[in-house]
């Protein structure tokens, strides 16, 4: 039985392969995301992003608590970024969430950046795919906390959560650099610190100012202190009110229509890419092309609409 | 196509709180191209297993100082085989007698670490076992 069949029947190894063979990019996965791509879309989807140390962890791990009381199935996706240098990884995210590692109701995978920018690896999209398949409720997505342009997950996310702390020096850092944009959920976690109000208040300035008067959504700001789990429950009923909204706005089908399409953009023009570069390296016209250009008898421009037009006449 | 990464879960079962050496093994596999799953102290066998299934790692290194490693391997070696992931490789290190060893190996744990053993020689060991295995 190939494992997408597997995965459908509650088949917990077969998913952790199908999410393995994701991520080292085999081409017998996409094959098997073909079978279990009509069986998504029912999951609703969270990222948590937040510069680094915010407590993210230490939040998704005291929100699948408040969610298994709920009796919600959870996938959590946390990704640590590669060694740019060694190209090895550390991924310790989920050492804040070990207490959950045997409830059966939970899922948690880590993956490494693999080089990719923009806060999740290229993984992130299909995994999600496998989780939602395997029929979880909700799915967490902690990015990694690189600062400001970890920005991708807002493409996978229904409800994106950013995480800040008082006290880091990067309050109005972080507000200037576009991050206000991507939350729909706002945290201010670490409560416990000093400064907490006074971030809350130019927050909720800048928000303010960034609204539109056409927006049916104003991002709510959370107060917690995850480690000792308060201003969760308010903070994963939030979560529910966001997705509610999509719903009964009719916001959550654009939202599909959207992502869809980026996600089909984003597929044909890499395996478009990838059939091309193959044809262009076997019979050696790349090189060819590179070393006409070098010697300035060809420019790219030309080089690249005759490709084109030899391909889609 | 590219070559798979090699995935590895280090865990500490039993009691005894020391990480130092097995951060020292993460960071080591880390620079030899490994993705390395930590998970921290104190950790149970239930616990090591369903991770290892979860991250889909092709190996779990154990270290365990606190003298409990006859126990808890073998529970760990079992509990994979219990949960499908019997293609999952385990090692040992820590404080282990000489005299255990063969027991471990036994019981179904692939190779056991003495102290002062050079991380290269456990990353050679993790990358010939792997191959061997795929
Ligand atoms: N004082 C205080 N410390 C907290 C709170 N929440 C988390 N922490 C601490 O902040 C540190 C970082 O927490 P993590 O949950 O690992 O943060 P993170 O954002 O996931 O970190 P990275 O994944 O490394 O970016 C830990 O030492 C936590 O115990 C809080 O509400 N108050
Ligand atoms: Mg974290």
């Amino acid at each position: 039985m190939a494992l997408a069949e597997k995965i459908l029947k509650g088949d917990i190894k077969a998913a952790s392969r199908l999410m393995r063979d994701i991520d080292d990019e085999m081409d017998s996965a996409t094959d098997e995301l073909k079978v279990l791509y009509p069986q998504t879309g029912r999951a609703h989807v969270v990222g948590v992003t937040g510069s680094p140390g915010v407590g993210k962890s230490t939040l998704v791990d005291k929100m699948v608590e408040v969610l298994r009381r709920d009796s919600k199935t959870v996938g959590v996706i946390a990704v640590d970024p590669t060694s740019p240098f060694s190209g090895g990884a550390i991924l310790g995210d989920r050492v804040r969430m070990q207490r959950h590692s045997t409830d059966e109701g939970v899922f948690i995978r880590s993956l490494a950046t693999r080089g990719h920018l923009g806060g999740i690896s290229r993984s992130t999209h299909d995994v999600i795919k496998v989780m939602d398949a395997m029929g979880k409720d909700i799915i967490l997505v902690e990015t990694v906390g690189v600062g400001q342009d970890e920005v991708d997950i807002v493409n996978a996310a229904d409800t994106s959560i950013v995480v800040l702390v008082p006290g880091l020096g990067d309050d109005i850092q972080a507000i200037k650099a576009g991050i206000l944009e991507i939350g729909d959920i706002f945290v201010i976690n670490k409560c416990d610190q000093e400064g907490a109000d006074r971030l809350e208040q130019e927050l909720r300035i800048m928000l303010e100012m960034g609204q539109k008067s056409t927006d049916r959504w104003t991002p709510p700001i959370y107060r917690t202190e995850a480690i000792k789990g308060e201003g969760i429950e308010e903070l994963v009923a939030g979560i529910q009110r966001h997705r509610e909204v999509l719903q009964q706005e009719g916001l959550h089908q654009k939202q599909a229509r959207q992502r869809a399409r980026y996600e089909f953009l984003e597929i044909l023009k890499s395996s478009l890419m990838k059939k091309l570069l193959q044809r262009l390296s076997k019979n050696g016209e790349l090189d060819r092309i590179v070393d006409a250009m070098v010697k300035r008898e060809k420019d790219p421009y030309t080089m690249a609409e005759e490709i084109i037009h030899k391909i889609l006449p | 196509m590219e070559e798979r990464k090699i995935r590895v879960l280090i865990a500490k079962p039993g009691l005894d709180g020391h990480d130092r050496g097995a951060k020292v093994i993460a960071r080591a596999l880390r620079d030899a191209v490994m993705e390395v799953i930590y998970t921290g102290i104190r950790q149970t066998p239930e616990q090591i297993a369903a991770t290892a299934i979860q991250e889909g790692v092709d190996i779990v290194g154990l270290s365990c100082l606190s003298g409990a490693h006859n126990q808890l391997f073998p529970q760990v070696v079992q509990l994979l085989r219990q949960k499908g992931g019997d293609d999952i490789i385990v090692i040992g290190g820590g404080i282990i007698p000489y005299d255990d060893i063969p027991v471990l190996k036994k019981a179904g744990v692939a190779e056991v670490f003495q102290p002062g053993t050079s991380t290269q020689e456990i990353i050679r060991f993790i990358k010939e076992r792997v191959a061997k295995r795929t």
